[in-house]
């Protein structure tokens, strides 16, 4: 039994709040599985053209992630190899060259090094080839989402994915249906907030059971339809659906909802005429191009480990970047359909801003309930007392239509699942028990 | 008139002073955390601008830094409404985020006026915000304001002197950072 297995105990729904604050935990996280999992880095609307670039973060670390003049897509640690200054400090733009300040050593946007001051006098025998910047050596472009893994042996991404796939659809494609389409607003939210990166993550993966903590936003009303009566944070556009919570083998949890067949259309957007009729027309062609897979709607979910996704009203992706134990980063990048009109660009936008983020009416009081947990649970005494993660244990089921562990009432069963795999990594386990192919194996014999 | 040919006579200073004690009437309104008579000075057709910052390469700051209003995420690019829900949400007393209600300090300084037409001035301020909240948590909010303030027609030329009467029409706040170094913004600026 390793010191994992007696923090976190998944089958009784039992976890240590050591987890949460410890620094040498922390570390292991960053050695262990920061190092390996997929990780989200940005989306290619980011770097449309050749020489473009965004500076990015992985786990504790800084990456830049770039389009080089042949148009291929790299993702580098920012990091000189001569002496570690960072190449890049811009946020993004587009560039030629990543010059480092300190001695001038020059890399392509290929990650080559193309040049060392004096090289001739200084360096007569170095093989630039093996200095080029640090390169992830696993990378995938997915329908405009670009995810990175350090670890060369990662299993393929989508094998990574398994069955959240079908969720993790229908937040990156349009509106309407067709595959992909989307792009990022520009202005990615970035700030700090003093909790655990993991307070975050299962929020995100189903924990619906917060709901009442946003009560005061759902009183005063801020959705796309409140200036037209609609009430609460957001239009419900999943009444007469079934609630989903499903958890997957790789950690990934999502809450989505199943429609009815033939269900009816429902208003959303009442604000604006031009963006309401728009979403009609989404719906109805979303319908016909997807058939049956039209009646999955997502509402948020997070893949293992730490980037989560708001699926419709809003529609973003984030990652929370592990700073240390008790301090987390986040990035929040705004989904859009590249094509929607200009009027639901702005309305989007609009609504996105005042829900989301450290100005989000909503979002606040998340942060100030992941704040305040973390503080909490530093102490000598309070550490001695682990969480209660026993909400609906054991109720999912496989759902024979939706895959994966699927339970139709609120439960905890994805966080177990998200601490499942947490263990899993931190125990050093090999790949095919992390995305639960030896389970497979084992139900197949 | 715009800066530089403003000249600096009595009725400038006049004004200002005028626009000074508006400023700092509306801020200790905010710090008083009287939301509602803070909303009464905001003009039914305000913007109010927080943009991103972002590091970019010497040259491109006037193309790129900010991000840009009505096109960009910016942390803030919103209306009257949208301030006057964000009043109604810490009005409800369960908005957790400002519930402790937070202490906070505005500091409002460098003041000057940048252009007078008829009714409405653009004044350019800058402003140092001190929030503190539950025991220990303090944040500090550094940066520039222009603001677009307008005097209603026909109002009352008594009220002068206090600095009433003044609406605000526009504010732009430039905030100096460019990771947010705070979990939240509940502040007013």
């Amino acid at each position: 039994m390793t010191t994992y297995d007696r923090l976190v105990d998944t089958d009784h729904g039992i976890v240590s709040r050591e987890i949460f604050v410890s620094d040498g935990i922390f570390g292991e996280e960053l050695e262990k599985l920061f190092s390996r999992a997929w990780l989200f880095v940005g989306h290619e609307s980011q770097i449309a053209k050749a020489g473009d670039y965004f500076v990015s973060r992985m786990g504790g670390e800084s990456v830049i992630l770039c389009r080089d003049r042949a148009k291929a897509i790299h993702v580098f640690l920012n990091t000189c190899r001569h002496r570690g200054m960072k190449v890049c400090r811009y946020d993004e733009g587009n560039t030629p060259l990543f010059t480092c300040p300190y001695h001038h050593w020059s890399y392509g946007t290929d990650g080559k090094l193309v040049g060392v001051p004096q090289q001739k006098q200084l360096y007569p025998d170095i093989d630039r080839a093996e200095w080029s910047l640090i390169e992830v050596p696993r990378m995938v472009h997915y329908k405009g989402a670009i995810f990175a893994s350090w670890d060369k042996d990662a299993p393929e991404f989508t094998a990574y994915l398994g069955e959240v796939r079908d969720h993790l659809d229908q937040v990156l494609d349009c509106r309407d249906g067709r595959e992909g389409g989307s792009e990022v607003f520009g202005g990615i939210h970035k700030w700090v907030i003093p909790s655990n990166w993991k307070f975050a993550a299962e929020n995100f993966l189903g924990d619906s059971y917060h709901n009442p903590s946003h009560r005061s936003v759902d009183l005063i009303g801020i959705g796309p339809s409140a200036t037209a009566g609609g009430e609460g944070r957001r239009d419900n556009e999943y009444k007469g659906g079934q609630h989903v919570w499903v958890s997957f083998p790789s950690g990934h949890g999502v809450h989505s909802v199943w429609m009815p067949d033939e269900s009816e259309f429902v208003d959303t957007y009442r604000d604006n005429k031009i963006v309401s009729d728009y979403f009609r027309h989404c719906y109805h062609e979303r319908q016909r191009r997807l058939g049956q897979k039209a009646r999955l709607l997502p509402f948020t979910g997070n893949l293992f480990p730490n980037t989560a996704y708001h699926g419709r009203q809003p529609r973003a992706l984030c990652v929370w970047h592990p700073v240390s134990a008790t301090q987390t980063e986040i990035w929040r990048f705004f989904l859009v359909d590249r094509d929607a009109p200009r009027e639901v660009k702005d309305l989007l936008r609009r609504f996105y801003m005042r829900y989301s983020g450290p100005a989000g009416m909503t979002e606040q009081d998340d942060m100030e309930n992941w704040n305040y947990a973390t503080a909490a649970s530093r102490g000598t005494i309070a550490r001695r007392y682990p969480y209660n993660y026993q909400q609906s244990l054991g109720t999912a089921t496989d759902h024979g239509i939706v895959p994966g562990r699927v339970s139709t009432q609120m439960t905890e069963e994805s966080a177990r699942g998200f601490y499942r795999a947490w263990k899993g990594y931190l125990n050093g386990a090999g790949w095919d028990e992390l995305i639960g192919r030896t389970a497979y194996l084992d139900a197949a014999k | 008139m715009k800066i530089g040919q403003m000249k600096r006579d009595l009725a400038y200073f006049q004004l200002k002073d005028e626009i000074e004690e508006f400023l700092y009437r509306e801020a200790d309104l905010l710090d008083r955390r009287e939301f509602g008579e803070w909303l009464a000075l905001l003009a039914d057709d305000l913007h109010y601008f927080m943009p991103l910052r972002r590091n970019v390469p010497f040259g491109e700051h006037a193309a790129r830094e900010n991000t840009r209003a009505g096109e960009d995420i910016s942390w803030f690019d919103e209306d009257k409404w949208t301030l006057s829900k964000r009043v109604d949400q810490i009005m409800t007393g369960i908005h957790w985020a400002e519930e402790p209600l937070s202490r906070i300090c505005h500091f409002v300084t460098n003041i000057r006026l940048l252009a007078v037409r008829d009714t409405e001035v653009e004044v350019g301020s800058r402003f140092l915000i001190y929030q503190n909240r539950v025991e220990t948590e303090t944040y500090l909010f550094a940066g520039k304001r222009t603001d677009l303030l307008r005097r209603p027609t026909g109002q009352a030329r008594g009220l002068k002197a206090h600095g009433e009467g003044w609406q605000i029409a526009r504010r732009e706040i430039t905030l100096d950072q460019n990771v947010l170094m705070a979990k939240n913004l509940t502040v007013f600026f």
